[in-house]
């Protein structure tokens, strides 16, 4: 049985992620809920910087599992996702059965094939049972693994166990809470899209940014911490190649209260720029004028 | 269920059989001998006054994909029109088409299959045909697509089809086993010695797999284009392959995503659909606007894996100003190799005289022409080979 137990409504879930300084949207409280409760993997897709991997830590510390990540990149594959031999550690217990003077080749292939030589990677760790309940498994970035890794992925999202040749199958006992968050870099498949539950994780509101923003920064004043959010959400209508993720307002306003700054001034943005935007392009096109006209919105006292 | 071989069926049912099978071939579903012997055989095995089940028969010996079902369903439908005949299997003219109703996109091929003469003439006169047909070929390779004729169009979009497009490899990240590799296979090695008991015998070795480049195209569909807009259409249907990563993007004054209509589906079908969804079919364009919207909406989507994006189009923008440049350059910066190809160089003097085509030029890996089936070839062979260096030398500067 779990340790904690799961929230039973859409509000719990909401107060949970609350508790623990995630201000959610209900839209996204409500999927997560939806995910625990039907045991569906989540699917969470959106800009850089909106909070998609955080909900996945959040959930484990609130809920009292464990975290276990698995960050994905090009050329993943099963010996770095899901498990590979100890060939090292294989080679020696042969050269010790040899010196030994073990000829029985039955008994020898079983014991240099047992659990003890196994390397567990993240989603067979998942799989194992874990006193305090499922751990939450989170695959982040999925969209940088290539198909051939999704294709695998369908196979342990739907039966979650996986079959070593030469060991044998292992089964997890409760299925781990499974979240999945990509950046689209590229589409990934719609066969792994429908075993899960998705949800598109948009920039929050300017009264859920601000609350984020003084939950998460302590020491911002109140005055300072409205600026840049105006600021931020002003720049989001804005044109921009990529534009500032709730990750970078942290960071942003963070970056101000180090600098002592009361509020926004010219010299003091033109500074810091670089902690919003991350392309030159978008960064050249804040200058003079329309920086001028972003801040002027910003700073206006109403 | 045993069938007998020995006595393969003679007679009318025989010969409607080849028959049927051949229309099948001239509509592009390939049929081959094995499979007609099959569909003979099978034939005896059943009720042959049922036609359903004749039907499901014929079906499940000549189709072998999903997107010829339609075509079979049509041709069959023709070719055993009459079901009071069918007992006897006798040969069964096409009725004229009474446009009842809309004729779905596949049934213009199918009775054009149909209609074909039968190859009952002379050995000779079969070898003028084929000589003939050679040099027509000849003429068809040179043929600017502006200028032919429907039949000849008909008979581009069939060669077009046939392409195969090369595997132009791209080097993974991901391992399989390869006797030249340079990674040690440690796990099929340890399993290998076991079975002498831990004496290492052979070492076995992983090497790097390689993957064909995913493909974006950019497709101009403005009215200046509309000539060449549907043959390129098939060529990036002929391309486009359910293993392939092709992803295929119309516009004209917006942008269109039409990479799900033309995924795995008959030709006329697939252009069917595409042009159900785009709205702006040879109206003007607004390059500048549309790149704009690709590498806001969709460049991040898919362009990554190295991919090798092709921008069709003449270049003729009206509205060219350094937006299109400065586009075209995060277009160019965000992709493996930009391709652009223009039907305007087929002109021998051709000079970019046009604002935009200076504007876009600085900003492109190769600048080919693509108005005759060479042409396409010569892009197909290109796609096939290793990116050639930035030679933008090459390129004639129009400044």
């Amino acid at each position: 049985m779990t340790a904690l137990a799961l929230p039973t409504s859409v509000d719990a879930m909401l107060e949970l992620l609350t508790s623990r300084g995630y201000l959610a949207e209900r839209s996204l409280a409500t999927v997560t809920y939806l995910s625990l409760r039907m045991g569906r993997p989540l699917f969470l897709e959106g800009e850089a910087g909106v909070g998609k991997t955080e909900i996945a830590k959040v959930l484990s510390a609130a809920l009292g599992r464990k975290l276990i990540r698995l960050q994905c990149y090009e050329g993943l594959d099963v010996a770095s996702a899901v498990y590979e031999w100890n060939s090292a550690a294989q080679m020696i217990a042969i050269r010790l059965a040899e010196a030994a003077g073990d000829t029985d080749r039955a008994q020898l292939s079983s014991d240099i094939f047992a659990k003890r030589f196994l390397i567990e990677r993240p989603l067979l760790q998942a799989l194992e049972p874990d006193v305090a309940g499922p751990p939450v498994l989170l695959i982040d970035e999925l969209d940088r693994a290539d198909e051939a890794f999704e294709a695998y992925l369908l196979e342990i999202l739907s039966d979650f166990q996986v079959t070593i040749p030469e060991f044998g199958t292992i089964k997890a006992p409760h299925p781990p809470i499974v979240i999945i968050t990509s950046n689209r870099t590229r589409e990934i498949h719609d066969a792994l899209k429908r075993r899960c539950l998705y949800h598109w994780v948009d920039y929050p509101s300017a009264e859920r940014e601000l609350a984020i923003v003084k939950s998460r920064v302590p020491g911002i004043s109140a005055k300072l911490s409205q600026q840049v959010v105006r600021f931020v959400q002003a720049l989001r209508d804005q044109d921009f190649y990529k534009s500032p993720g709730v990750a970078e307002t942290l960071d942003w306003a963070t970056a101000l209260t180090e600098l002592d700054a009361r509020s926004l001034t010219p010299q003091v943005v033109g500074d810091t720029l670089g902690a919003l935007l991350k392309y030159q392009d978008d960064i050249a096109r804040m200058q003079g004028d329309t920086l001028q006209k972003v801040l002027k919105e910003a700073t206006s006292e109403n | 269920m045993a069938i007998n071989h020995l006595s393969p069926p003679t007679g009318q049912m025989a010969d409607n059989v080849v028959g049927f099978a051949r229309a099948l071939r001239a509509a592009g579903i390939p049929v081959g001998p094995g499979a007609v012997i099959d569909a003979m055989n099978a034939l005896q095995a059943i009720e042959i006054g049922n036609r359903g089940d004749v039907f499901t028969t014929l079906e499940a010996i000549f189709v072998k994909r999903h997107e010829h079902a339609l075509i079979f369903a049509q041709a069959f439908d023709l070719f055993f029109r009459a079901a009071e005949e069918w007992k006897h299997m006798l040969d069964s003219v096409p009725l004229p088409d009474h446009a009842r109703k809309k004729p779905p996109p596949a049934s213009r091929r199918v009775q054009e299959a149909l209609a074909q003469p039968q190859m009952s003439e002379t050995p000779q006169a079969q070898e003028q045909e084929l000589r003939l047909s050679v040099s027509d070929k000849e003429v068809l390779q040179k043929k600017d697509f502006a200028q032919m004729s429907a039949a000849e169009i008909a008979q581009v979009t069939r060669a077009i089809a046939q392409m195969k497009l090369p595997q132009a490899e791209l080097r993974t990240r991901r391992y399989q086993p390869d006797a030249r590799g340079l990674r040690l296979d440690m796990r099929r090695t340890l399993r290998g010695s076991l079975r002498t008991g831990g004496d290492i015998i052979d070492i076995h070795r992983l090497g790097r797999i390689d993957k064909p480049a995913p493909i974006v195209a950019l497709l101009d569909i403005s009215g200046s284009m509309s000539e060449y807009t549907r043959l390129f259409l098939h060529f990036l249907h002929a391309i486009t392959d359910a293993r392939k990563r092709v992803s295929v993007f119309l516009f004209g004054t917006r942008l269109t995503n039409v990479t799900r209509a033309l995924r795995a589906r008959d030709p006329d079908e697939a252009l069917a659909s595409c042009s159900s969804t785009v709205e702006d079919w040879a109206g003007g364009t607004r390059i500048g606007t549309s790149l704009h919207t690709f590498n806001k909406l969709w460049g991040r989507r898919v362009l990554g894996q190295g991919a090798i994006v092709l921008l069709i189009s003449d270049g003729l923008e009206r509205e060219a100003d350094a937006k299109l440049a400065f586009e075209m350059d995060r277009l160019h910066r965000s992709c493996r190799r930009l391709i652009w190809l223009n039907p305007l160089l087929r002109f021998g003097g051709f000079e970019a005289k046009a604002q935009g085509i200076r504007m876009m030029l600085p900003h492109v890996d190769e600048f080919r022409p693509v108005h005759n089936l060479s042409s396409i070839e010569g892009l197909i062979a290109a796609l096939s080979s290793a990116p050639p260096p930035h030679h933008r030398s090459l390129i004639r500067s129009a400044a």
